[in-house]
Order: C-alpha cells, then structure tokens, then sequence
C-alpha cells in the first residue's frame, strides 16, 4: 500500500499542473494513467497540433506542452503510474484506497479526477460475434508476435498500426488487410510497401470492405467481410486483428457513486471537490456554470483543488499563501536559490 | 438559419434550427439532442460527432477536408456517406439538410 497525500488520476496537461501545484504547497502526490505515456488528449489526440490559447504562450504544440509541465514538476519528484487504470474507490475512515487494475493500492485522503473525457481504450469490432473471441484470437494490441507464426492473421484499419504490423507479420504469417476506403492514413513509405507486398500477393489487401462477422466452433475459423454494396466474402483466420484508434471511455469512474451529469461532475468553483468529501474533478471532466473546457480553465481548476487537498492532508496546519518569487520554502521545494 | 433534421438510430426524429456559422454537431448538443457525444468538444480528434448523409445531401454539402476521413476510420461503423459533424458548417443553403445518427458513437 502506497500512502500519499494525494493520487491524480490522469497525466493529461490538468493533472500535470495540480500536481506542480501540490509540490508547491508542500503536499506529495502519485499520478495514474491509463496511456502508456504522459500527456493524455494532448499527446494522444493531437501531439503535433498547435494551441494558440494557453497564456503567455503564443503558440505551442501538445507534445511541447506536455514537455515543458513535465519539466515542471521534475524538482517534486513525483512517481507516474502508467498503463496503469483506477478501478476502485472505497472509503476507510478519512481516507480513500485507491485500487488500480495492476493491482496497486494507495492510501490516500484525496483523490483528484483529471481523466478528461474518461480513458483511452481501443475501438473494437461493432460485430456481437467478436466479443466471445476477444482477448484471445480477436485482438486490438499485440503483446507476443510469435503466437502468430504460420497462421492466418486478418488486420483490419488504415492507420500506421495496421500497415505496421501487416509489413511485420507478413514475413511470418498470411497476412489480409482489410480497410473500408482506398485512401490509407498511414505514413506514405508504408502505404508504398503495402501496394508493394499486395502485387507480390504476400499480403492479400482489401479495400472498401468492412468486418461483418467472426465465425468459429471453439476457436476462430473464419472472418466474414462485406462490401457496402453488399458483396461478401470469407476469409480463413487464425487471429483477427483490430486497429481503429483509441476511443475515450468514461469506464470505472461511473461506478464511485459521484454524481454524474452525462458523462461529467458536477463540483463546486471553491475547491473543485465533488459531492464526495476528498473527490475532487478538474478540467475537462468536471462542470459547473461557466465551465469552458479549455485548458486554461483546467490549470486554475487544477490550483484551487490543491489547496482543497491541503485541508485533508495536513488538517492541523493552517495553509499559508504564499508567492514563488518570494517564499523561501517554495524555493527550497524547487531547489532553487 | 437552417432546419435541420436529426434522426436517431431507433427512428426518433428532432427538427431543429441551428443558426448559421454553427456546425452540426453545435445544433444537436447545444438543443440537447441525443446521438452525437462530441468528446473533443469539435477540433476534429475524436470520431464521436459521426453522422450518415443520405446521398443528394451528402453531394450538395461542401466537401471533406484533410484529415476527416483520417479521423472516421476510427468511427463506428463509417461508411462512404459519413460524415463528422463538427465538419459541416451551417448555412441558409444547409435549410432541409437531414443526418441520421449511427447505433451509438463509442
């Protein structure tokens, strides 16, 4: 069990900044992550899109922006636990465990919400019939390669994954891709290697065609594609693999017993807690009257729910206010002179 | 202005009209219609604003921009007549225009 004063729950540019303000102030903090990097919308959505809205800054990308908060916060030293999902929340005393589906637990008097639209899953087959198959022959990420030697592999998507792993596996597997326009959004030295292999009928390539089901006794035999004018065909597959980007999941957090509103919380403007004493929500899944979803918004969210975190923390200190350019100890939390 | 026709997956139909400059995705979340999430809030990063546009419409609306059909490969279920609806701005030549939303967006 890991004791801490506070776990965020999600590294997008919101929780990045609250936990810069709780090192200011003092407080320790860990950050969980469903992504396997830090960043969330910002370095998944749109890395290489600039922003135009964040103060003094004129003009900066996501990925600039994730680096220079990380940056940051380096001085605080705080621990991120990526690839990584909270799953549960349940309540002991003043505090909070704080269970994630790795298995690791915290206890903490405060939980900071900062997951934006929820967390980043894969897009899976609309097909009901793939559900039974999924995890074990219909996948959305490749852990192991090697499962897929000699075996007929269908990829399906049009982005770098797909295109990847199909040049990959080819050189092992009969590999079919299967996309539902002509135009891929791969890069091009990809798209050129795919048009290569096709003509040499190493990989067999599909286009305008769709997944219509999955069929196996057992395990997967077979997996039905159709065209939109109906057309249909059967291919043999061992594994069926779907590459369709990451979709934004609200997932675990509906099930805490927060009050919902859609799919954000409502909080209250003082301190961002929500209607769980020690819950708190900021950016871009939290609401209140005038909430503007920018990310502005959410570095101001992110400093006044600090300073509700201080309250449960330390609840025989009385918070001081205090300014960088001028308060020793912030200095000293820095490390700088 | 333009009357604009959303029709959800199970057949409900709402007529709504959505001021010029909106796009339409705006007209369906700010008249609280259901079917289209918007998750990026419209900056064109998720595909959770996905409509169909049967074919005499889908000809008459101004054409894709980089990037979108990008983006509905990752919708669910696209096909030739989708379209993002944070994509199509609203205009007086938009008054008819009808999308039918798909089964669900995530």
């Amino acid at each position: 069990m890991i004791k801490t004063d506070v776990v965020i729950i999600g590294a997008g540019p919101t929780g990045l900044f609250c936990a810069h303000q709780l090192g200011i102030i003092g407080l320790k903090c860990e950050i969980v992550d469903n992504l396997d990097k830090i960043g969330g919308q910002c370095i998944e959505l749109y890395p290489d899109k600039p922003i135009y809205d964040i103060p003094a800054v004129p003009k900066c990308t996501g990925e600039e922006l994730t680096n220079n908060l990380i940056e940051q916060i380096k001085p605080f030293k705080f621990n991120f636990h990526l690839n990584d999902r909270v799953q549960e929340l349940t309540n002991e005393n003043d505090n909070w465990i704080v269970k994630t589906t790795s298995g690791k637990k915290f206890l903490t008097p405060n939980v900071v919400i900062a997951g934006g639209v929820g967390s980043f899953e894969p897009r899976k087959f609309p097909t009901k019939s793939a559900e039974k198959f999924d995890g074990t022959s219909v996948l959305y990420s490749i852990k192991d390669k090697t499962i897929f030697k000699d075996k007929s592999v269908v990829i399906f998507g049009g982005g770098d994954s797909a295109l990847d792993w199909a040049i990959e596996l080819s050189n092992t597997s009969k590999v079919s891709l299967i996309h539902r326009r002509d135009e891929f959004r791969g890069v091009p030295a990809s798209v050129k290697k795919i048009k290569e292999l096709s003509k040499k009928n190493i990989i067999k390539l599909f286009t305008k065609y769709s997944i219509k089901d999955v069929k196996g006794n057992g395990s997967l035999e077979e997996v039905e594609i159709k065209s939109e004018d109906g057309e249909s065909k059967i291919l043999k597959a061992d594994y069926v693999l779907g590459f369709f980007g990451l979709i934004m999941q609200l997932g675990p957090i509906a099930e805490w017993g927060l009050n919902l509103d859609k799919k954000v919380i409502p909080v209250n403007t003082e301190n961002f807690e929500t209607n769980k004493k020690g819950i708190f929500a900021i950016g871009d899944i939290c609401t209140y009257p005038g909430k503007l979803k920018l990310i502005l918004s959410g570095f101001h969210e992110g400093a006044l729910a600090a300073r509700g975190c201080f309250k449960y923390a330390r609840p025989n200190e009385k918070y001081r206010f205090e300014f960088t350019t001028a308060s020793n100890t912030i200095k000293d939390r820095l490390g700088v002179k | 202005m333009a009357k604009i026709k959303y029709i959800e997956h199970n057949g409900k139909e709402h007529i709504v009209e959505v001021q010029n400059g909106l796009t339409v995705m705006e007209g369906a979340v700010q008249n609280d219609i259901p079917g289209i999430d918007a998750d990026c809030g419209g900056s064109m990063s998720c595909a959770t604003c996905h409509v169909y546009v049967k074919e005499d419409w889908y000809n008459k609306l101004p054409k894709k921009e980089m990037g979108e059909d990008d983006m509905l490969d990752q919708a669910y279920e696209p096909n030739s007549k989708s379209r993002l609806s944070c994509q199509i701005m609203v205009s007086d030549d938009l008054d008819g225009l009808t999308v039918h939303m798909p089964e669900k967006q995530v």
